[in-house]
């Protein structure tokens, strides 16, 4: 990630020099075409049932998906689905946020803290949040509580680590020249590392918040009776296939825009960070 | 600048027999041994020598980062023992905060004091003026040249009115251009605020140009073979490198560098 959006920088100011005209126009519409090539492969696929090994007759089309989306985004139980989901993502990101920021700084920065609590998470990191449902069912009183668990535990892992990272990657130069200039350790933590881990933490946030989507919706399927997870699952069940679609891309949308969330939150807070160059976002 | 300069003589270090050591056991490396320096408030003295000699090490020492394996780091008469902001420090480059503007770098040491936002804000102007960089207090470091940076840095470590500022190779990576407009600027700034400077440098040009005394380091481990005093007359132009008592020092110095480089080359490298 600190990487790609510099050389995407470096791409865009040397296009400049090329004529702007025809690449201010050409990727949009590249761009827009490559989406629109897709939906026509799968108008073809599914018009025609294809069936090349993999089968196309009981996919339904891009037309009756989007009569199906129309129809359930005008309904009121849709909502409910998606509310739940969001609330249990909410919650479950909002501990894992809480919980590995606040372990991940004290790890870092404390070396009997790290001997202490590092080795159980090393433990437990391998195991999959979905490897975690029969436990978590029963550890948590109801469902809503189980799956919080679930989700929490998805962002826990890249946000701890991430955060422990930013702590430990911090220029020992930065931090002898605070305390050349009359900084005692409480100052040098907040004036130096927790600014300084800040770039790693936001990492391990965006990246949590897509893990933690992947827990929720696993979760749901497997012991939900609410959520778009659920709702997907049990349209595959009902025989009601343009649901499961819609369910799908709704699960899509939804993550895309919380993960867009974390990072322009993120900005917001490391104002001295070169901005992302527009054609590269 | 009669309000920043300051009014009494501090800044006399006494480094006695300093010995620095690197790592433990079979990876022991010794930087330093029995290194002696005595300074006069407000005097500028340069530490020149080999790469690899220890003029780090010895920087290190007085600024409180490394404690002394042997010896005496004394600051007007008070032992050091740890870092403080009564000794500054200026580094080759990467040292201002990236996540603070250059008015909240400057700043920095001020608030470390707990001097009120209005006050320090007003203290860390006047500095960054004395720099010239007014009109970039809101500027964050990555948005600067090198050259500016630095001046960043050196206004940042002035505003605590240090008895000692140790200055790192400062413009050791800055174009030749640069270094030089650096170099009187930091003659221009030190005779508005005469503090003690103790400055790293293996640029021997560098180091006629500002001191008024040259320390000549011998190869690790460091101590001082030669302490050389510059008696040109100050303030010194750019052009007074061309002169006939600089190019005499330069040779006399340089000599005693060279040898000193040949043996640091034949020495096994740890």
């Amino acid at each position: 990630m600190a990487t790609t959006p510099l050389v995407r920088a470096e791409a865009a100011r040397t296009a400049t020099v090329a004529p702007l005209r025809l690449t201010a126009w050409r990727r949009p519409a590249l761009r827009a075409l490559s989406i629109g090539l897709f939906l026509l492969a799968w108008q073809v696929a599914t018009q025609w049932d294809l069936d090349l090994y993999v089968r196309f007759q009981n996919i339904p089309s891009p037309g009756d998906v989007l009569a199906e989306a129309i129809e359930l985004f005008g309904s009121r139980a849709f909502y409910v689905h998606i509310l739940a989901s969001l609330e249990r993502i909410w919650l479950g990101f909002a501990i894992a946020t809480a919980l590995g920021v606040g372990l991940g700084l004290l790890i870092g920065w404390f070396a009997l803290v790290e001997d202490i609590l590092l080795p159980t998470i090393e433990l437990l990191r391998p195991i999959p949040a979905v490897a975690w449902v029969p436990i978590s069912i029963m550890l948590w009183p109801t469902e809503r509580s189980s799956i919080v668990f679930i989700t929490t535990l998805g962002a826990f892992f890249p946000i701890v680590l991430n955060t422990i990272h930013g702590v430990e990657a911090i220029d020992r130069q930065l931090v002898r020249a605070a305390m050349s200039l009359g900084a005692r350790r409480a100052a040098i933590f907040r004036e130096v590392v927790l600014p300084g881990a800040l770039p790693s933490i936001v990492t391990g946030l965006s990246v949590g918040m897509g893990v933690s989507w992947i827990c929720l919706i696993s979760a749901e399927m497997i012991s939900g009776q609410f959520g778009i997870g659920y709702f997907t699952w049990v349209a595959y069940g009902i025989v009601k296939y343009p649901q499961i679609v819609v369910g799908m891309l709704t699960i899509g949308v939804l993550g895309m825009l919380s993960s867009l969330a974390v990072r322009a939150i993120g900005a917001r807070f490391m104002p001295w960070l070169p901005r992302r160059d527009k054609a590269g976002a | 600048m009669t309000a920043v300069a300051s009014d009494v003589p501090t800044g006399r270090i006494e480094i006695t027999d300093l010995g620095v050591v690197f790592g433990r056991d079979d990876r022991r490396v010794e930087a330093v041994r029995r290194f002696t320096l005595m300074t006069t408030p407000g005097e500028f003295v340069a530490l020149l020598g080999p790469s690899g000699c220890g003029k780090t090490s010895v920087l290190n020492a007085v600024a409180g980062f490394v404690p002394p394996a042997a010896g005496h780091v004394v600051l007007d008469g008070e032992p050091v023992t740890e870092p403080g902001a009564d000794r500054g420090m200026v580094f080759q480059q990467h040292s201002l905060f990236p996540w603070k503007t250059v008015l909240a770098n400057v700043e920095f040491g001020l608030k470390m004091r707990g001097i009120g936002a209005r006050a320090r804000t007003a203290q860390a102007r006047a500095y960054l003026d004395l720099v010239g960089l007014s009109g970039f207090e809101g500027a964050y470091p990555g948005e600067l040249s090198g050259g500016m940076q630095q001046r960043v840095g050196i206004a940042r470590v002035l505003v605590n009115r240090p008895r000692v500022m140790l200055m790192d190779e400062p413009f050791g990576a800055l174009d030749a251009q640069t270094r030089l407009a650096m170099q009187e600027l930091l003659l221009g700034v030190w005779r508005e605020v005469r503090t003690t400077v103790l400055f790293v440098t293996h640029d021997i040009d560098e180091a006629i140009f500002l001191a008024d005394r040259v320390a000549i380091m011998t190869a690790r481990p460091g101590q001082v073979r030669d302490l050389i005093p510059v008696k040109l007359a100050r303030p010194r132009p750019a052009e007074i490198i061309a002169t006939a008592e600089f190019m005499a020092l330069k040779a006399r110095v340089l000599a005693q560098v060279r040898e000193e480089s040949g043996r640091a080359w034949a020495a096994p490298r740890p």
